[in-house]
This record gives structure tokens, C-alpha cells and sequence, in this order.
């Protein structure tokens, strides 16, 4: 089919209604991971950076953004890994933000932990381990309600 | 020799690659859940970063080998490691030395590569320094934690920094491959972060109330290849089984 070449912003738009794989509340543009989508002739050319260098959802990843593309119509497909600058955490959407705590993962704070408990919103929280169900997230705890929850450290 | 750049990409992949596999050994029985998955998400990070590594050594080889091919069909000699990764793990607090003796060297040596005239070399170090910061934060507290513990977990990690202590050294030995990154602009001459580390070294000990061991002898080979210790060799077989069984086996 000989069609019209779809726009960047439409593009930003389908990737933006891609979810993250661990972490389904928040997208693909939410996370920042996206760092450039470009028409290079006839080849749609999105750059991606990872967020942990080992990270398993990397390659579901990569093949999710190659599905949703293909499925709007992209023949001509080119992914690049970019690692420079590194992936930060303050690349996170707002928006992303939020839904991460809805969702009841604390999000990322340049103080190096929890701004508030994400299910009870107390400020009494302590360090469970630094580490937690992905790379990404470390575990911690509020001691008013005793609930565990995961923090996305900030990196 | 070979191209020193590709010696050097295989000395840093092949550090977190054997270091990587040799923490993955604790996946599903460390003493606790929370140390458990620490542990493999610190795996998880170095064999990231192997992946990374290896796949510019193989760039720079030029012969068609990736990641894969070098990681599983090389042979123990061909490796370029330094010896304390493939050190066996011991118990928890052995393991847990032998990554604080090699996050020190690992971030300060990291931090120098950030600003290497190689762009890709500079391009791993500064993903990895962000991962590795939080390697060292931990095994440092807690190599503090259990030094300053009880007088069982003193007297275990006073013992694996006895035994660990002879493979520090290794880490700071200047080699002509060394020469070759120096003069590039590539990466710095490793003996010129000893006195930084000993000084970061000292302090963890002295708050850990553990005694660095008088004698500075220190093993060598892991990095040249010349001699590994017996211990790489059987924890290749099993790093490297399958591969080997069924070569370029995929799923």
C-alpha cells in the first residue's frame, strides 16, 4: 500500500498507549525510555534506552514497540539502542508518577526514598532492602499501617 | 596479543560476567528472601553489563563472535577476569566481602572510564556507575554490619577478609594492555586508583572493626590469563554446559 507516511506525533501517540511489561499501569513514554522516533527516508527509526543494563523486560520491550508499530502499519522498522546519556528517573512522566502511586508504587524522589507511604500517605516509612521484585524498585515499609510496599529507586 | 582493546573489553566483561554468575549461585537459597533478591538483581546487573562489554569486545574482534559466543565457548585460559571474582562464594559473609573488595575498585575504576576518548567504553561506564553505585552502598553496610555484629559474624568476616585480602592486589597491577589503554586515552592506568581505594578500604574496615592483613602479597594471572585458579575451571562447566552440549541451542 502506497499510504501517507504517519506523522512523529502520531507515532509518540501509539507508543504512549504501549505499556511497560513489569510494570503495566505506566507506558513506555511514561518511563522515558523512548528517546527519539524519526523518519529516516522510508524506515521509521525509534531510539531506545534501557533502563538497567540487565533488565529482562528489555527485549519484551523491544519486541512490544516492534508489535504495536506493525500493527499501525509500519513496514520499515529500525530499533536503536541508545546508552548515552543514561536512562534517569527523571525522565518519568508526571503523569507517570501519579500512576505509579495509584497503582501503589511509591515513585522516585531525589531524597533517595519514599515521600509518603503510596497506600496510607504516612510519612513513617523505613528501608526493608535496596533491592526488590525488579531492578528497579526497592522494598520498604510504613510502620503505621505495616503494609509493605515497593519504592522505584532513583537513579 | 591480541588487539588490546579487545583484551580490555574481555577483562571488564569477563569480570561481571564470572562475578555475575558466581552471585546468581545464591539465587533460591541466601540466608533471607530480602538478601536473595538482592543478590540476583546484583547478577542480574553485572550480566547486563557483560552483555555490554562483550558485545564491543566482539565488535572490536571483528570475526562474527557476540556476547554469547564469547561468554560460552571460550575455554578457561581464554578468559581474562581478575582472580577474586571467580573466587568461590563461601558463606554469605565471604560473598559479601569479595563484593565490597571489588564494587570499591569496580565504581572508582568505572567513574575514570566515564570519561574515556572510546565513546562506547565511556557509554557502559556511565550506565553501569549508576548500577554499581548501589552495589557498593550495600555490600559496604553490609560488610559493616556483620563486621561490627555479633562475635560470630566478626570472627566469619574477619576470616574472609584473610582469605580475600591476597586477591586485592591484582586489581592495581599495571601490564602493557594497560599501556596501550593508557596511551589511547581509553582507560587509566589501574595502580593510579590504589591509594584512593586503601584509603576507602581503611575506613570501612576500621568502622567494621575488622584488621586488614599485614601482608600485601598478591595474587596474579586472572587478568592476563596466565593462570586462573582451579575454580574458574569447574564453574565454567557448569556456566557453560549447554552451550557446550548443544551448541548455538536456542529458545
Amino acid at each position: 500500500m502506497v499510504g501517507e507516511r504517519p506523522s512523529i506525533e502520531t507515532v509518540w501517540e501509539w507508543l504512549s498507549a504501549v505499556p511497560d511489561p513489569e510494570i503495566p499501569v505506566i507506558s513506555l513514554t511514561d518511563l522515558g525510555i523512548i528517546r527519539d522516533v524519526a523518519w529516516q527516508g522510508d524506515t521509521l527509526e525509534v531510539t531506545v534506552t534501557p533502563t538497567y543494563s540487565g533488565c529482562p523486560a528489555t527485549t519484551i520491550i523491544n519486541l512490544d514497540i516492534e508489535t504495536a508499530l506493525r500493527e499501525h502499519g509500519i513496514e520499515n522498522l529500525s530499533l536503536k539502542r541508545q546508552l548515552s546519556p543514561a536512562w534517569t528517573t527523571d525522565w518519568l512522566t508526571e503523569e507517570g508518577k501519579a500512576k505509579l502511586e495509584e497503582y501503589g508504587i511509591a515513585p522516585p524522589q531525589p531524597a533517595g526514598g519514599p515521600k509518603h507511604c503510596p497506600l496510607c500517605k504516612s510519612e513513617n516509612v523505613e528501608r526493608i532492602s535496596q533491592f526488590g521484585s525488579t531492578p528497579c524498585k526497592a522494598q520498604w515499609r510504613c510502620t503505621d499501617c505495616l503494609e509493605p510496599f515497593d519504592y522505584f529507586k532513583c537513579i | 596479543m591480541s588487539d588490546p582493546l579487545f583484551e580490555f573489553c574481555c577483562r571488564m566483561g569477563d569480570n561481571t560476567l564470572v562475578l555475575g554468575h558466581r552471585v546468581s549461585e545464591w539465587c533460591g537459597v541466601a540466608p533471607v528472601l530480602e538478601e536473595d533478591i538482592a543478590l540476583a538483581n546484583t547478577a542480574l546487573d553485572l550480566i547486563g553489563q557483560t552483555q555490554l562489554w562483550l558485545g564491543l569486545a566482539g565488535e572490536v574482534e571483528g570475526k562474527g563472535r557476540d556476547a554469547d559466543k564469547l561468554a560460552f565457548h571460550r575455554d578457561v585460559w581464554d578468559f581474562r577476569n581478575v582472580l577474586l571474582a571467580e573466587q568461590p562464594n563461601g558463606d554469605f559473609g565471604q560473598t559479601m566481602m569479595r563484593q565490597f573488595l571489588f564494587d570499591s575498585w569496580h565504581l572508582m575504576y568505572l567513574k575514570a572510564l566515564m570519561s574515556s576518548s572510546h565513546e562506547q567504553v565511556a557509554a557502559i561506564a556511565e550506565k553501569s556507575v549508576k548500577e554499581v553505585t548501589y552495589h557498593l552502598e550495600r555490600s559496604t553496610d553490609t560488610v559493616i554490619g556483620l563486621g561490627d555484629g555479633t562475635t560470630e559474624s566478626h570472627e566469619r568476616m574477619q576470616k574472609a577478609l584473610d582469605r580475600l585480602y591476597s586477591f586485592v592486589g591484582e586489581m592495581f597491577i599495571d601490564d602493557e594492555v594497560d599501556a596501550a589503554m593508557v596511551e589511547a586515552g581509553i582507560a587509566p592506568d589501574p595502580s593510579s586508583l590504589r591509594a584512593e581505594y586503601d584509603a576507602q578500604l581503611d575506613a570501612v574496615l576500621a568502622e567494621a572493626t575488622l584488621t586488614k592483613p599485614e601482608d600485601d602479597f598478591a595474587h596474579k594471572g586472572g587478568k592476563t590469563g596466565v593462570r586462573h585458579t582451579e575454580h574458574l575451571g569447574h564453574m565454567l562447566t557448569q556456566m557453560q554446559w549447554l552451550q557446550r552440549a548443544y551448541p548455538d541451542a536456542t529458545w
